[in-house]
């Protein structure tokens, strides 16, 4: 170790692995996987959001985990995004091509994707 | 792309009871679900409530699992890793004290045990992988050291060490920064740094679970001080109970060796710094600073008179500095955040942290660490979660067989320092052994009497002889056969061993007989007075005895009697069917079985 600039490559490249042990600050997305997500696709759309968070540079104040039944079987995939002081916001029948879309445009730009909410996907 | 971790504890207490067959199983269930890119595993150090060991936390959730047993793995990889649904059975609830949220998670920093905890010692232990050193550096690691040698002169070191206010976290309490100055002006052709992780007391383990969990923390600490008082070589001396602290240390020198942490010109400053670990074989004595140096230079292991001191000669007859390994994991943070960080934790003549390892008759045993300045009570009833059974506290024990004792009516005592030697007592290392109304005080004082005649390593006579005397002496009054004159005597014999021994092991010894005799004198009264140990413990001076009117005569006790001394008598109470049964007080071993198996509660002991 001659610099401390290789100390701080190596703190870079291991961030995401130890900024899971922070808790649970910031947005939160939570996706459903229980038997009827995972059947309609939960885990791609689950590892889609992980890695996209990841690539967007999000990784320290959004987290993803999954949950249980959400009770809306029919719209599997479901995503909930939890947003502390903001009301939830619940995305159906989701797929890794608008879990990127989401990340973009809500979590990132704060914009809520309203096509793929369970308000217009429902009517 | 991992997206959850799972922490398994791998510290000693969790490691016994059974979690690397725990972590196999995962490898096993994640394989077979899949998940293995998604879900990775990570064996961590203590994370502090050994009670309720082995301990599990899944992140991101924080979810923590207690007693978690090899069966339970599968549902956790099904249920929390594949479908998202935390196993409620196994979420620690803190006897309903903690809230879950809304997915039915309870995280670790919610319970009551470390809500009120300050951990900067303990801050990795727990959260890091210790071998990996890649873990050590994304929290900041080896960054401490990359400061003082690229930023500050040795003088800026050891004044930032010294209005931290931090103190030798050994028990001496020794102010670490007085420590390094002495030590920085002595020339030689080599100086040492030495890390004291002797840890003798009985019931402590804090030194051990930092080594176990975070050991780059005094690689990097040694070497900053190595840098601040001029010297280029280290040695660790650690018991060799401690097989995974030394493991683990020794995994963490050669990484950073591999780094160039250690070795030649370290951040390319021309500071030269390695460290060599040596195994202690156990001796209490070898933890006293010069007795553990002279072990190190391959001799047994007795202390020297001072002065001189070892900052002027020390190890091998050259300049040393040494500390204990709490001490130790306080300096990276100091340098990082600054002295007045440091100094703002606290009270005002013992700043920072302390970590204790709570163990005796408390429901949380464990490791905490608060700052200083937090009562006794907090400690007990808050972290430690009170005493269990509904017994009364009666006192707690600290700084072990070197320490005394606090009793029930000083549990608002801030415990820092000076308050603990303003009541005679002492911060010791920080083993904190809780005992409730069941405990006889002339019992635990012959306890720690009889652990320090054993480790006394007999170079001075008024250790060896001295402390032998008295425990002849309380062996007399808990067999009842005490006068008054020998309580007068033996704390006659406590302040000339204190006064004249060599060293510190001989110098407190008598300390928990002092305390006792200080807060609990009422109790060796009743036992040389009237022949009673009032807690009931001491054999030589109770009796069993069947209360006849209360017996029914089912006999359990009798077959329970291991020496065969209860018989049935002719006999038969008013109301009962069959004749009572009594015990030969003559031929009683009291050990207390008949008592245990008696369903009526026939049975008492006085």
């Amino acid at each position: 170790m001659k610099s401390l600039a290789e100390l701080q490559a190596i703190k870079d490249r291991m961030k995401d692995r130890v900024v899971l042990r922070d808790g649970m600050e910031g947005k939160r997305v939570v996706v459903g996987m229980a038997t009827c997500g995972i059947a309609a696709g939960a885990r791609p759309v689950l590892n889609a959001f992980v890695e996209g968070v990841n690539k967007a540079g999000l990784e320290g104040t959004v987290s993803v985990t999954q949950t249980g039944c959400i009770g809306i079987c029919q719209y599997e995939p479901v995503v909930e995004v939890f947003e502390p002081g903001k009301e939830k916001v619940t995305y159906v029948k989701m797929t890794p091509e608008k879990a990127q879309e989401v990340i973009e445009k809500h979590l990132k730009g704060g914009n809520v994707v309203s096509e793929y909410t369970i308000g217009s996907v429902a009517v | 792309m991992i997206r959850s971790q799972v922490l398994i504890c791998g510290g000693t207490g969790c490691t016994s009871s059974g979690s690397q067959q725990i972590q196999d199983r995962f490898e096993t269930a994640l394989e077979q679900n899949d998940l293995q890119d998604e879900v990775k595993l990570v064996r961590t150090g203590c994370f502090g409530l050994c009670e309720l060991g082995p301990v599990v936390i899944v992140y991101p959730d924080g979810t923590f699992y207690s007693r978690v047993t090899p069966d339970d793995v599968d549902e956790i990889v099904t249920e929390h890793l594949l479908k998202g649904r935390p196993v409620q059975r196994l979420v620690y609830d803190d006897h309903g004290k903690a809230q879950a949220d809304e997915f039915g998670n309870i995280a670790l920093s919610d319970t009551s045990f470390y809500k009120t905890q300050n951990r900067v010692v303990l801050r990795n232990c727990g959260v890091i992988n210790p071998e990996d050193i890649d873990e050590y550096i994304a929290m900041d690691g080896y960054a401490a050291l990359g400061k003082v040698l690229t930023e500050m002169t040795p003088e800026e070191v050891i004044q930032v060490v010294s209005d931290s206010g931090l103190r030798g976290r050994g028990g001496g309490g020794f102010p670490t920064g007085r420590k390094w100055s002495l030590c920085a002006p002595n020339k030689a052709d080599i100086k040492y740094v030495v890390c004291n992780a002797d840890e003798g007391d009985p019931g402590a383990f804090m030194d051990r679970s930092v080594l176990e969990g975070d050991p780059h923390c005094i690689i990097e600490a040694m070497a900053i001080c190595g840098y601040a008082c001029g010297c280029n070589k280290g040695y660790v001396y650690v018991r060799a109970e401690y097989p995974i602290a030394v493991k683990r240390l020794s995994i963490a020198i050669a990484q950073a060796r591999d780094y160039g942490l250690l070795g030649e010109n370290i951040f390319d400053s021309g500071f030269d710094f390695d460290i060599e670990i040596r195994l202690g074989a156990g001796a209490f004595v070898c933890g006293e600073e010069t007795a553990l140096m002279t072990s190190i230079e391959g001799n047994r292991g007795e202390p020297r008179p001072r002065p001189p001191f070892p900052a002027v000669k020390g190890l091998f007859g050259k300049p040393t500095v040494e500390n204990n390994v709490e001490t130790f994991a306080n300096i990276p943070q100091i340098i990082l955040r600054g002295a007045d960080w440091f100094a703002s934790m606290g009270t005002e003549r013992s700043k920072g942290t302390k970590v204790f390892a709570l163990g005796g008759k408390i429901n949380h045993t464990g490791l905490v660490e608060i700052p200083m300045g937090t009562t006794l009570e907090h400690i007990i009833y808050e972290i430690g979660g009170g005493i269990p059974n509904g017994k009364k506290f009666k006192a707690a024990q600290t700084g072990g067989p070197s320490g005394g004792c606090i009793p029930a009516s000083l549990i608002d005592t801030e415990v820092d320092y000076d308050n603990l030697t303003a009541i005679g007592c002492m911060m010791g290392s920080g083993g904190l052994i809780v005992m409730d109304e069941d405990t006889c005080m002339v019992d635990m004082a012959k306890f720690f009497l009889e652990f320090t005649v054993d480790e006394s390593c007999g170079k001075c006579t008024p250790c060896r002889v001295g402390t032998k005397r008295i425990l002849e002496l309380l062996d007399k009054i808990t067999a009842g056969k005490g006068t008054l004159e020998d309580i007068d005597r033996i704390e006659e014999l406590c302040q000339y061993v204190k006064q004249n021994s060599l060293c510190g092991l001989g110098q407190t010894a008598p300390n928990p007989v002092l305390a006792t005799l200080k807060f609990f004198r009422d109790e060796y009264i009743a036992h040389v007075v009237d022949r009673k140990c009032p807690a009931g413990v001491c054999k030589d001076l109770l009796t069993f005895t069947i209360d006849r009117d209360k017996c029914i005569g089912c006999g359990l006790c009798a077959r329970n009697c291991p020496v065969n001394t209860i018989e049935q008598t002719d006999y038969v109470a008013p109301g009962k069917k069959r004749a009572a049964y009594r015990i030969d007080p003559s031929k009683c071993i009291k050990c207390g079985a008949c008592m245990s198996n008696c369903k009526f509660h026939a049975i008492s002991k006085q």
